[in-house]
């Protein structure tokens, strides 16, 4: 009979070596802030070895910021046309392939609509199960994650091999973008045939994009958002919000029902279905507070509501909260900012 | 070769109802709470019936994998208008991996050109199935679909997709993997007529087992707990206030 000492048990776990890969959100120019949270993320196990996959096209401006990433001692990357876009079809096989060579036992990549799409594909492929969403890493193998809209909040084990999931970004502070020099390892001669294989197999293709252009902050991490519901009545009307927003150089968002009305564009929309955020501070206006809202914002530092129903839900989780007719609030409310500054 | 399409549907809490966790905090409770089809799922069944009545598809095979109570889930899909149902006997909590697995076995068994899915079941939150699935089989996946459009003649099926900053298109070879978000369609009430039809259809019930499937799973839940509480604040009386507030939090 084998009899493992917990010393012995001990010295094995501190000597097993956790290899840890976050693969990287870009656009083939810019690395995402998202990238950032997920090293943080990555740097909660102890005595990970944090490498990071850049797979685009044309993107050598990427690994350099990847590279910089304090933390990160690995950059892996390749370029490869059909990694422009970052389909799960291109990507997959390169996570895959990276984690059987590096012997990974933690893969993780931010909870955007990036790492949602091709995380559980890989999982899939290494047959293991994956985590959504993580918004707290307790150790190597225990994760917190959200359910039921973030009405519950679940602790989970996992003794896969190799730990699957995506970062919930508002959970974790940006990691560093200076001060890291990571070696660069191309890893085109293998990965690149991988990539054609799997595009070839799967007859996928890209066929076009519309992106929605801003000059205000991008939503999941701008330090104030300004949100509007469908007590705005119209889109016209998110000019009002707009201005708030720019006042306090924030970003606009919306509830779901402000977008199904056709108010503003689906990309808006903040809650359970779509982007979570956690700004320092969150103007609520025109919004009840349904759950599947409050899922994507009840982890803002400050939330303001301004609505003229005195028992709208979004009144038991605002701090402070003005019971007013928002037409008249909203722009009292950007110029006595404006004073205030 | 026929054109068929499996729905996958899961039997949820009601998306309106206020869960509780359950005093031994390993989980929510589930009795005596009301059940419904998961959203996503019922706009996924809505696609596949919609792509019957354009005559794009021949059938529509909505599965259920669960406890029997998920034969309702079923019987709801049918009343929607699919033609049969599959349940496969499992518990309530599986994972993700091991639903796509059993899926994956009636992908082989039912060789549908199309699966469609809901992006998400709003209770475990995973937005996995449909991506492990299309991993499994190395079919292509279109995730967050709010306009799919099916060309026959070609087999092509050319899908747009919600992302961060806007939308996407994606052409895919078929058989293909779909999720659905929200704004693919609008869901339709089953008439009373159709309720009373579906309820005459057989519908099998097979498990994991006799499918050859291993669904058992390495993650477990340690612990289910109430998010921390925040403490409603209180109401001002007027703009001034709402800046003299924030002043304070030194946000302005």
């Amino acid at each position: 009979m084998n009899i493992v000492s917990p010393n012995t048990l001990n010295y094995i776990i501190r000597n097993y070596s956790t290899q840890c890969l976050v693969v990287a959100e870009h656009d083939n120019k810019n690395l995402m802030a998202s990238t950032l949270n997920a090293v943080t993320a990555a740097s909660k196990i102890d005595g990970a070895n944090i490498s990071v996959l850049v797979a685009g096209s044309k993107c050598s401006s990427v690994v350099d910021s990847a590279s910089k990433i304090k933390g990160v001692s690995t950059v892996y990357h390749i370029d490869h046309p059909q990694l422009e876009h970052g389909l799960a079809e291109s990507i997959t096989p390169v996570v895959v392939g990276l984690s059987n060579k590096q012997s990974l036992t933690h893969i993780f990549s931010p909870a955007t609509n990036f790492g949602k799409n091709f995380i559980p594909r890989v999982a899939a492929n290494l047959d293991v199960s994956a985590l959504s969403e993580i918004t707290s890493i307790q150790n190597g193998n225990t994760f917190k994650r959200p359910i039921y809209a973030g009405n519950a909040i679940a602790t989970v084990t996992s003794d896969e091999k190799v730990k699957v999931g995506t970062i919930r970004t508002t959970a974790f502070e940006k990691a560093p973008a200076d001060g890291g020099s990571a070696q660069k390892v191309a890893i085109d001669d293998w990965a690149a045939k991988l990539v054609d294989e799997s595009v070839q197999q799967t007859g996928i293709k890209w066929v076009s994009q519309e992106v929605v252009k801003s000059e205000r902050p991008e939503l999941t991490s701008a330090r104030v958002v300004v949100s509007g519901g469908r007590g705005m009545k119209s889109g016209d009307n998110f000019k009002m919000l707009e201005e708030l927003a720019d006042t306090m150089g924030g970003a606009v968002g919306a509830s779901r029902a402000a977008v199904d009305s056709g108010f503003v564009s689906n990309d808006l929309q903040v809650g359970q279905t779509g982007k979570v955020v956690a700004p320092e501070l969150y103007i609520a206006v025109g919004i009840s507070g349904a759950i599947q809202h409050l899922a994507g914002m009840k982890d803002s530092k400050v939330i303001v509501a301004i609505n003229k129903d005195a028992e709208a839900p979004i009144f038991q989780v605002a701090d402070i909260g003005l019971v007013d007719d928002l037409f008249k609030a909203v722009p009292a409310l950007t110029e006595a900012i404006k004073k205030a500054k | 070769m026929s054109f068929k399409i499996l729905v996958p549907v899961k039997r949820v809490i009601d998306y309106a109802a206020k869960i509780r966790v359950r005093p031994d905090k390993l989980g929510v409770e589930t009795n005596n709470v009301k059940m419904s089809i998961n959203p996503f799922d019922e706009i996924a069944v809505e696609e596949a019936v919609r792509l019957k009545e354009n005559t794009i598809a021949d059938s529509v095979v909505a599965v259920s994998i669960g406890p029997k109570e998920s034969l309702e889930t079923i019987r709801g899909s049918l009343a929607m208008g699919a033609d049969a149902g599959i349940h496969v006997s499992a518990s309530a909590d599986m994972q993700p991996l091991g639903i796509a697995k059993i899926l994956k076995k009636l992908v082989e068994q039912e060789k549908p050109k199309l699966v469609i899915l809901g992006k998400q079941a709003i209770d475990d939150d995973s937005n996995q199935t449909a991506q492990m699935l299309a991993g499994l089989l190395n079919w292509p996946q279109a995730t967050f679909a709010s306009k799919v459009v099916v060309d026959k003649a070609s087999d092509k099926v050319t899908v747009t997709r919600e992302i961060d900053g806007g939308l996407e298109t994606l052409e895919m070879k078929l058989p293909a993997i779909i999720s659905c978000d929200l704004r693919l369609n609008e869901p339709r009430y089953a008439k009373l007529q159709n309720i009373m039809k579906a309820k005459k259809i057989v519908v099998p019930t097979k498990t994991p087992e006799e499918l050859g499937v291993d669904v058992s799973s390495k993650l477990k839940i340690v612990s289910v707990e109430e998010p921390a509480k925040r403490v409603g604040g209180s109401k001002v009386q007027s703009v001034d206030e709402v800046v003299a507030n924030l002043k304070k939090h030194a946000i302005i």
